[in-house]
């Protein structure tokens, strides 16, 4: 079948294995450990770049079964297919919700766990796996590991954010939080420049959640001009799912849909909303925390070329320098960076490759086109010189030496895999391109 | 509480209904199949997942003289019931092996018609419930591709509609389920056409819809109406020399 990221790019040929139990699993991973060729899992297929790709790809569809829940404490084992959406809708209205979520919930446990996501309140609780206290991971057809914080840690900690590449996970047991309501209080506050941007962050650190759609065409003086949005759960209201989403893009639209200018007017559209002064307002949990998903596929806007995601996280004393020459770079190369999200991040976790650590993330799509990725090499640059790093969920393209500086736990990662005998059985395009 | 009886409810469209089941109405769920063990997890999954009671049965649809003891061994009876058991076949096959035909019979049709009949009867006399059945598209009109299988469903197309006919103001409700092409474990390894190609979930859901509502046949996804309108009208003629 054919298979690509969330990015739809690049397109690969693959292998495709379906399972439904242990057994299942392992009677096919003998075979394809006759093939030779490096697995990773392909669940939901979110990530937006290569990280899920291979010649052979394990599918988790089929592999998706509540197992335990404890109503009382809100602790839940489930297979790792699971989605985050199945998740709202089956405890949402008992008053549980994942602890952490992106941007979508088409997602799925395990891919949470291996990309190791952030969202809107990572400056309050960090990321998804601070909520998981123990994985089943199968490191080879015979062999499954129970990992924790306690037992098999450095396994742990190299599986939180290991993109899938120390074997598959198979179970998982991790708390939800308790939810009061399916309504967020939120507050919209304009700002003018970037200063002003990282200001109202700063100010408003004790909001549970935070981010802000920032403009990427405008230069200075109004570079770095946002919408901050910053949410409450609403204490009291009811406990009510969304509608499912009605709107959904059929195919792939041409590209000079979704030009520059187009992007342009939808960011200034935004913008306007907001104009003036802060704004309050109730929403459901939905709209607050998953805007694109109310559009399926939105991914094919960008047409049949695909389009990359970039993210990238700076430390926060380097933040206003190198967010100023990102984005100004970015502005003047007139590739059009289309849709902004910044947000002020907690402190890094443990985990070997996780990606947040404390400081600005910005991120903004590009449709793939020609000199984009010189330009994105040359940022890559900027970035790794102030300690930042790439987000490995969204990236495509980086160079191994920007990874290794980015990342330098990298070494105890390789070793480990090395250690295990896990570097031919599981591998992505991304690992090959990385030299992980 | 209203309970869901399920007959064949491993499949992945069964399953996915009862989803929707448990979820929208609140109600207990009565999954029978003949591989129980796998059913025991899915029930497990269906009770944390939606605060319900889901309990397993065995059922087999091909021993039809064992359906009167399964009925009479359910209790409390259920309240509506959701016929999701169907046996595809091989057309190939069943063209060079009477045998095929046969197990494609008697599962979609005749293992339908044991089974149902029973609980018409007690529904009847008790004056309420509903019947839903999986029927197909494939039974609207004979293909080459499918005709052995499409032949069966028709068979059962035009059981409910007499049933249906015959119930009429007794207080049990009838529903006619015509699924298009779903992505399911029946239609693994097929060619399906991409666009047309349903999910489980979707079927699920057009389901319960049709059990809230009111409507007598339902083609799920809805696209499958006009498609059928049009296969249906086209003259013999024609149509014989068609590759569809």
């Amino acid at each position: 079948m054919e298979l690509t990221g969330w990015g739809r790019y690049p397109r690969l040929k693959a292998e495709a294995l379906k399972f439904e139990d242990q057994a299942a699993l392992q009677e096919k991973l003998d075979r394809a450990a006759g093939g030779g060729k490096g697995l990773i899992v392909h669940a939901q297929g979110r990530s937006y770049g290569d990280s899920s790709l291979s010649g052979e790809v394990v599918l988790t569809d089929r592999f998706r079964d509540v197992l335990e829940f404890d109503p009382q404490t809100g602790f839940l084992v489930c297979e790792s297919g699971l989605t985050l959406a199945e998740i709202i809708q089956a405890f949402l209205p008992r008053g549980w919700f994942p602890s952490t979520t992106p941007g979508t919930k088409y997602i799925t446990v395990g891919g949470a766990i291996a990309s190791d996501v952030h969202g809107k309140n990572h400056h309050r609780v960090g990321t998804f796996t601070q909520s998981v206290e123990w994985l089943d991971l199968m490191v080879d057809r015979d062999r499954v590991l129970r990992c924790s914080r306690e037992e098999n840690g450095e396994l742990f900690r190299a599986t939180c954010g290991g993109m899938g590449l120390t074997g598959i996970i198979l179970r998982a047991g991790l708390k939800l939080a308790p939810l009061p309501s399916a309504y967020i209080r939120e507050k919209i506050v304009l700002t003018r420049n970037l200063e002003e941007t990282f200001q109202v962050f700063e100010e408003n650190r004790e909001a549970p959640y935070s981010m802000a759609w920032i403009d990427c065409l405008v230069g200075e003086p109004l570079l770095g001009r946002a919408v901050l949005n910053l949410g409450w759960p609403k204490e009291r209201g009811r406990l009510v799912l969304p509608p499912e989403p009605r709107l959904n893009v059929p195919v792939d639209f041409p590209g000079f849909v979704l030009n520059r200018l187009s992007m342009a007017i939808f960011n200034r559209l935004n913008y306007a909303y907001a104009r003036q002064g802060p704004r309050f307002r109730v929403r459901h949990l939905e709209g607050f925390f998953y805007p694109l998903d109310s559009i399926l596929n939105w991914n094919r806007m960008y047409g049949r070329g695909g389009f990359t995601q970039y993210q990238f996280v700076l430390p926060k004393e380097t933040s206003l320098e190198g967010l100023r020459t990102v984005m100004g770079r970015i502005a003047s190369s007139g590739l059009g960076a289309n849709l902004g999200v910044l947000k002020l991040l907690g402190p890094a976790n443990d985990n070997l490759l996780s990606f947040p650590l404390e400081g600005y993330t910005l991120a903004l799509d590009f449709k793939i086109q020609e000199g984009l990725f010189p330009l994105l090499d040359e940022l890559d640059r900027i970035v790794a010189d102030l300690g930042g790093r790439i987000y490995l969920t969204k990236d495509v393209r980086m160079k191994p030496e920007i990874f290794r500086k980015g990342y330098p736990n990298w070494e105890k990662f390789v070793e480990l895999r090395h250690k295990l005998g896990l570097e031919e059985r599981f591998q992505s395009l991304q690992s090959k391109r990385l030299g992980v | 509480m209203m309970r869901l009886l399920i007959l064949g409810a491993n499949s992945d469209i069964a399953l996915a209904a009862a989803r929707k089941f448990a979820q929208g109405a609140k109600m207990d769920l009565i999954l029978a199949s003949r591989g129980v063990e796998r059913l025991e997890k899915k029930a497990r999954d269906l009770e944390l997942r939606f605060n319900v009671q889901a309990q397993t049965v065995f059922f087999d649809a091909l021993d039809h003289s064992s359906h009167r003891a399964f009925y009479d061994s359910l209790e409390p009876k259920p309240d509506a019931v959701l016929l999701a058991f169907g046996y595809g076949g091989h057309q190939k096959r069943a063209q060079a092996e009477f045998e095929e035909v046969q197990r494609i019979v008697e599962t979609n049709y005749l293992g339908a018609v044991s089974i149902l009949e029973i609980i018409a009867t007690d529904f009847e006399a008790r004056g309420r419930g509903a019947i839903m059945a999986i029927s197909s598209v494939a039974g609207e009109r004979g293909r080459k591709a499918n005709y052995a299988y499409g032949a069966s469903k028709a068979a059962l197309t035009a059981f409910l509609s007499g049933l249906r006919n015959r119930l009429f103001g007794s207080g049990v409700r009838v529903v006619t389920i015509l699924p298009g092409f779903v992505k399911t474990k029946m239609t693994e390894g097929m060619d399906l056409p991409g666009p047309l190609a349903a999910e489980p979930d979707k079927v699920g859901g057009d389901i319960f819809k049709a059990y809230r509502g009111s409507r007598d046949v339902i083609y799920t996804p809805f696209i499958w109406r006009p498609i059928m309108t049009a296969i249906k009208a086209l003259p013999e003629l024609l149509f014989k020399r068609l590759s569809i």
